[in-house]
């Protein structure tokens, strides 16, 4: 498995398995086939695919360390990067069809709903996170600096799934919401576990950080304290 | 003469419409061409003429009608398509999805039904559904529907102005509103288990727009009686007002002294008034009412419409509500 992960290809599968909710939506928009109300398919569904792609980010780094296919974290730029691009996909349908590209429109209509303002948030949040994905930003940011800036991703997770509640408590439908609403609070809260059992353990032990570029030093050194 | 933009239907006058006998002659006469009396060309074009005139979906019974002479009746938009009537609609007691009640309505059981019309009437009594059907002749109106969540569409009813049963009921002076009471039983709805609203769903008219003669009580869709998940056997179609104050699936009408608390009303008072009327210019607390996108009709990337006060037909209803302050009896 480990091998199969390191493998270039791996990406370009990744890549293009990720890209297929896209093709389908498209595809969908083309030939008229996304229902009575394409435009309200395309923004929900286009919503849906921000909350996956936020959940499998966010679950690469529990699934890397409990695993121990550190080979994993080669994925998490792309996954990260996919969740913006589908959240930006979600935000311009909404302002396209919704709004008719009417700047006016959509400032007025943005805080008239709580819901909308609350999942504009997270966008905005989004846009440094994607803006420092690169290499050379984490270079230029300096590694810590950096890890703190992407810690933004927990925020931008509840305020995606506190967006999904809001918009379905005006039917009371909490069904869909809870499967996402446990999701990231298992990923959160092991996060959270593991911060407060390492900080118990030892202080002033380095705890493991999140960002990429600890992959090969910092998890594997944690790892290997936590097993001893 | 000057020009206004489209305020609904409405006839000067009784000439204005086209006589029953009219218009029937001339679906016979496209129907003839269609056969092929007519050079080829001519009779395919006639053909689908004279289908989109007579074609029934036939999947439920026929329900023959005849035209109505009701001012504002007919809009001339094009009516939605039959699938996305029957497809894409809120009936909260099948479900919260607007493909739910598509899914879920065949459990309804339409027969037996009765309709209690009860109250402040001096002839209170329990109406079977069959003689419910043959109380008033059977009338073609096609509505616009708008409903509170943005959406619109064009729908062919048949039924009779609500007003035949209200005068037949005889109500006494003390019948100030009107309150539409629907089904409410689990087994048959699944969506009832749920909390979003409180069951039975109750909805209310005050009495001069019950006699409205636009205000509908329909039994059927497309020339055919309703589909379980649009209200069989019987509901009632207010086409100025927002969609949910056209209950489905009546069971009881109900003639009272004060407003109905209606459900929308109890669930969200802030958000939803007793009136409910369609106006662009009252925004929903969480949404502007000024624009609508018309299902099955106005491209992807089309803008959406501009909504029309009282849903166009403020030519037909707007006198009712002259002096009152509409944003504050939204």
């Amino acid at each position: 498995m480990k091998q199969l992960l390191l493998r270039p290809a791996a990406k370009l599968v990744l890549f293009t398995a990720c890209l297929l909710p896209f093709a389908w939506l498209f595809y969908g928009a083309w030939a008229d086939q996304l229902g009575p109300n394409p435009a309200e398919t395309l923004i929900r569904g286009s919503g849906g695919w921000v909350l996956r792609f936020l959940c499998l980010t966010l679950a690469v780094t529990p699934l890397r360390q409990l695993s121990g296919w550190h080979a994993l974290a080669r994925f998490r730029r792309m996954l990260g990067l996919f969740t913006f691009f589908y959240a930006a996909l979600h935000f311009l349908s909404y302002a396209w069809l919704d709004m008719g590209f009417d700047p006016l429109a959509i400032l007025r209509d943005i805080p008239k709903r709580p819901f909308a303002l609350v999942g504009f948030a997270a966008f905005l949040l989004m846009l440094p996170l994607a803006a420092t994905s690169f290499n050379r930003a984490i270079k230029a940011l300096g590694a810590a600096r950096w890890r703190a800036l992407h810690r933004l991703v927990y925020a931008i997770a509840l305020l995606g799934v506190l967006h999904f509640f809001w918009m379905r408590s005006a039917k009371h439908n909490y069904a869909e919401v809870a499967v996402y609403a446990v999701i990231v609070a298992l990923l959160l809260g092991w996060r959270v576990g593991k911060a407060w059992i390492g900080a118990r353990h030892d202080a002033r032990q380095l705890r493991a950080p999140d960002g990429l570029d600890a992959v090969a030093h910092g998890c594997e050194d944690a790892d290997r304290r936590r097993q001893a | 003469m000057h020009f206004h933009p489209d305020r609904g239907f409405a006839h000067r006058s009784a000439s204005e419409i086209t006589p029953r006998a009219a218009y029937a002659e001339r679906r016979d006469l496209l129907k003839l061409i269609g056969t092929g009396v007519a050079g080829a060309a001519l009779a395919g074009w006639a053909q689908r003429v004279a289908l989109a005139q007579a074609a029934r979906p036939g999947t439920q019974a026929a329900l023959p009608s005849v035209k109505s002479s009701v001012a504002g009746a007919i809009v001339m938009d094009k009516p939605t398509r039959l699938g996305d009537i029957t497809g894409y609609n809120n009936f909260y007691e099948f479900g919260t999805d607007k493909a739910d009640p598509a899914r879920n309505a065949h459990t309804l059981k339409t027969r037996p039904w009765t309709v209690a019309v009860e109250g402040e009437v001096k002839k209170p009594r329990a109406y079977d559904i069959d003689e419910l059907l043959r109380l008033s002749p059977q009338e073609e109106r096609i509505y616009r529907l708008r409903c509170v969540e943005g959406w619109s569409m064009v729908v062919p009813w048949t039924g009779y102005s609500l007003s035949e049963l209200i005068k037949r009921v005889e109500p006494t002076g003390n019948a100030k509103f009107v309150e539409f009471v629907t089904l409410a039983d689990t087994k048959q709805m699944p969506g009832v288990a749920s909390r979003v609203l409180d069951w039975p769903y109750v909805e209310g008219l005050r009495m001069d727009e019950a006699m409205n003669p636009l205000a509908l009580l329909s039994f059927g869709l497309y020339g055919e009686l309703l589909t379980n998940q649009n209200g069989a056997p019987v509901r009632l179609v207010v086409p100025w007002k927002y969609g949910f104050k056209s209950g489905k699936s009546i069971v009881r009408i109900r003639f009272v002294e004060k407003q109905p608390a209606t459900s929308w009303e109890k669930a969200a008072p802030n958000e939803y008034g007793f009136y409910s009327n369609v106006n662009p210019g009252v925004d929903h607390p969480r949404w502007s009412q000024a624009t609508e996108r018309r299902i099955g009709e106005d491209g992807l990337f089309a803008k959406r419409r501009p909504t029309l006060l009282f849903n166009g037909y403020e030519a037909q209803v707007g006198q009712m509500y002259a002096g009152m302050d509409l944003k504050k009896f939204y």
